[in-house]
């Protein structure tokens, strides 16, 4: 498998202060296409900031990372933002909704980015929120959903400009088992499916079973757990 | 672009319906500019309807003549001699043989403001026997004109309402004489209704001023006439003086209040409006702070620090024009076309209205975009810098 992803020897440290604060120090690692990786590890240890990193939303201090063969590491803010509208969806553990907005809103605005046409972007709203079986809410405002629902239309959101990677952080952070299964399921489809690339931050033993392979990090390091596929 | 557009439209028009969760704030600084503008306006009213007034008083053919660099009546000097000379000039209109001039004299003289009952000083006008006849507007409303040579006085009704001791019939003492008032008259909206009249030539002699005046009214034959009189002064060396129609020289004697409201008005707007800047900073800082999870979660999915930057400013642009348009409604209502009065120095009592011109409406938009820009300006550059990362998402 052709690799999407690739970490050369990445180093990342924050200043507070006089006091520097290394989270990586040479951290590798490739995540093939169709990859639903599963990172876990105690508080601290570096996983927000490894998703960062990977959607381009943070910069590494040293070292490479490759997207489908372009450095994006090399990119400037702008190009930064335009690759991340194409290329990632987000999906949060507070699912990030505007509260403002219609479910069927919140899904269209990374198609405000592209220059699709009013229907066209009308007709990708309608099939993202069908792949999350929310066709029936499109009209419906995040506070009149529970909370699986809002996960759900956060995720339609982050597949709605059909990017190949997704990044979840918690995305079941705050949710109970039966919902939380329900999302992952949906993730899981969306990988074996669509064949979308995922990396999800989970503390929860229970939903890193959903991904393909468990990566745990500690202390700037990975160790890999095999999963049955 | 049009992505761009799409973006700035698609935040602004979040920005702007999240408003009633800012409410309070939100209104707080509409009414801080609605009050700035209003202030504002007042001022810039009440000295472009005095000004109005002013200029319309007054006639184009009316000369006014006072000694070269007076400026006001009270420290001008005509003699006897000038005022023959100008009596003789072209252009000055006869009644019958006499011409139309009137040699005046002003002095002060002590009256009792009612409302106070304090000491003020009330200007005692002599003129000439075609003084009246000068004067369009003026009317005896009550007794007669004094008699040429005569202790007698007319008294102006503004007057006569501030101020006691002048009623019609009283025999007043004035500088050791006594004096018979005879009659009131009415100007409507000059100077003159708030004065006592007598005989110039008595006053002159009454008051120890013998063969000098402060001023000289003359009737011309046209205004064009009033600027022949003009070039005639100048040219004749034995002439120090100045000439200038009646219209003239209203506005340059209401020139001095007029400036000092057009101060006023900048003066407290842009204070006002530094305050509703403060205010306008104060809010979009703030709407920026409750905002900064969505600003970070749109810059996550690929939304530019432009749309971020340009929603806040259209934001505080909308709050800014809302109070902008609210203080002129406040205007319109409250004292557009209100009539008021200004009573300066004891001198000068005119009625005139307060106005609005579409210079003075242009000015308070100009001023509260203004605020607008300014308020928007740095709580835009801090949603531009709201840093797409996810635990800022998170919050
Ligand atoms: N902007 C920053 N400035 C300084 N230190 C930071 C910054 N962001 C993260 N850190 C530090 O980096 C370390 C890793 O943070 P990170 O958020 O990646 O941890 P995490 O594994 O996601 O933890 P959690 O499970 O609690 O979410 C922490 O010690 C954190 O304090
Ligand atoms: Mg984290």
């Amino acid at each position: 498998m052709t690799d999407l992803i690739r970490l050369t020897d990445v180093e990342k440290t924050y200043t507070r202060g006089k006091e520097k604060i290394a989270i990586f120090e040479r951290l590798s690692m490739h995540i093939p296409q169709g990859d639903f990786i599963a990172i876990m590890g105690p508080s601290g240890s570096g996983k927000t900031t490894l998703l960062n990193l990977l959607g381009g939303t943070d910069r590494v201090t040293r070292g490479q990372i490759e997207f489908d063969g372009k450095r994006i590491d090399k990119m400037n803010e702008g190009q930064l933002t335009n690759w991340r509208a194409q290329n990632v969806g987000f999906i949060f553990q507070f699912y990030n909704l505007m509260p403002i907005l219609t479910a069927a809103q919140n899904v269209e605005l990374p198609l405000l980015l592209t220059n699709l046409s009013q229907s066209k972007r009308r007709e990708n709203v309608k099939t993202a929120l069908n792949i999350v079986g929310l066709s029936d809410r499109a009209r419906h405002k995040p506070r009149e959903m529970s909370g699986g629902q809002q996960q759900r239309v956060a995720i339609a959101r982050a597949i709605v400009a059909d990017p190949k990677l997704l990044l979840c952080d918690e995305p079941t952070g705050d949710l109970d088992r039966t919902t939380a299964d329900e999302v992952l399921g949906t993730l899981q489809l969306l990988n074996r499916d669509l064949g979308k690339t995922i990396v999800m931050v989970t503390h929860d033993a229970a939903a890193a079973k959903f991904a393909k392979r468990i990566l745990h990090l500690d202390k700037g390091h990975f160790n890999e757990q095999e999963l049955a596929a | 672009m049009a992505s761009l557009f799409k973006q700035v439209g698609a935040v602004t028009s979040m920005n702007v319906r999240s408003i009633p969760q800012r409410a309070a704030m939100s209104i707080a600084s509409i009414v801080a500019v609605a009050l700035a503008i209003s202030v504002l306006l007042f001022f810039l009213a009440l000295s472009h309807g005095l000004s109005q007034t002013v200029e319309g008083s007054g006639s184009n053919d009316v000369a006014i003549v006072l000694r070269d660099g007076a400026g006001a009546e009270l420290n001008s000097v005509v003699t006897r001699d000038q005022l023959n000379i100008i009596a003789q000039a072209p252009g000055v209109v006869h009644r019958g043989q006499t011409p139309m001039v009137s040699g005046e004299l002003l002095v002060i003289v002590d009256g009792k403001k009612r409302s106070t009952n304090t000491n003020a000083n009330m200007p005692f006008r002599g003129i000439g026997p075609e003084g009246l006849a000068l004067r369009h507007n003026v009317h005896i409303v009550q007794g007669r004109m004094f008699r040429p040579g005569t202790n007698e006085i007319v008294v102006g009704a503004g007057l006569l309402r501030e101020f006691s001791g002048f009623e019609f019939g009283r025999t007043i003492r004035l500088r050791g004489t006594t004096w018979q008032v005879v009659g009131v008259f009415e100007a409507p909206g000059t100077v003159f209704d708030s004065e006592l009249w007598a005989d110039v030539a008595v006053t002159q002699s009454l008051f120890n001023r013998p063969n000098v005046f402060q001023t000289m009214r003359v009737q011309m034959t046209s205004p064009a006439a009033v600027q022949s009189l003009k070039r005639f002064v100048h040219d004749d060396p034995r002439l120090q003086l100045q000439v200038l129609s009646e219209r003239e020289y209203y506005a340059q004697q209401a020139s001095q209040s007029t400036n000092g409201f057009t101060i006023i008005a900048w003066f407290l707007g842009v204070v006002m409006a530094i305050g509703a800047l403060a205010g306008a900073l104060n809010t979009m800082y703030a709407s920026v702070a409750a905002r900064s999870a969505e600003i970070a979660t749109l810059r996550i999915i690929g939304f530019s620090g432009y749309a971020a930057f340009f929603g806040t400013m259209v934001e505080a642009l909308m709050l800014s024009a809302l109070g902008g348009v609210l203080g002129l409604v406040i205007a319109f209502i409250a004292f557009n076309g209100r009539t008021t009065s200004t009573l300066s120095s004891g001198f000068t009592q005119l009625v005139f209205k307060f106005e609005l011109s579409p210079g003075i409406v242009i000015s308070a938009v100009v001023v509260a975009i203004i605020i607008g820009v300014f308020g928007g300006f740095l709580p835009g550059i801090r949603a531009a810098r709201v840093r797409p990362q996810l635990e800022l998402a998170a919050q």
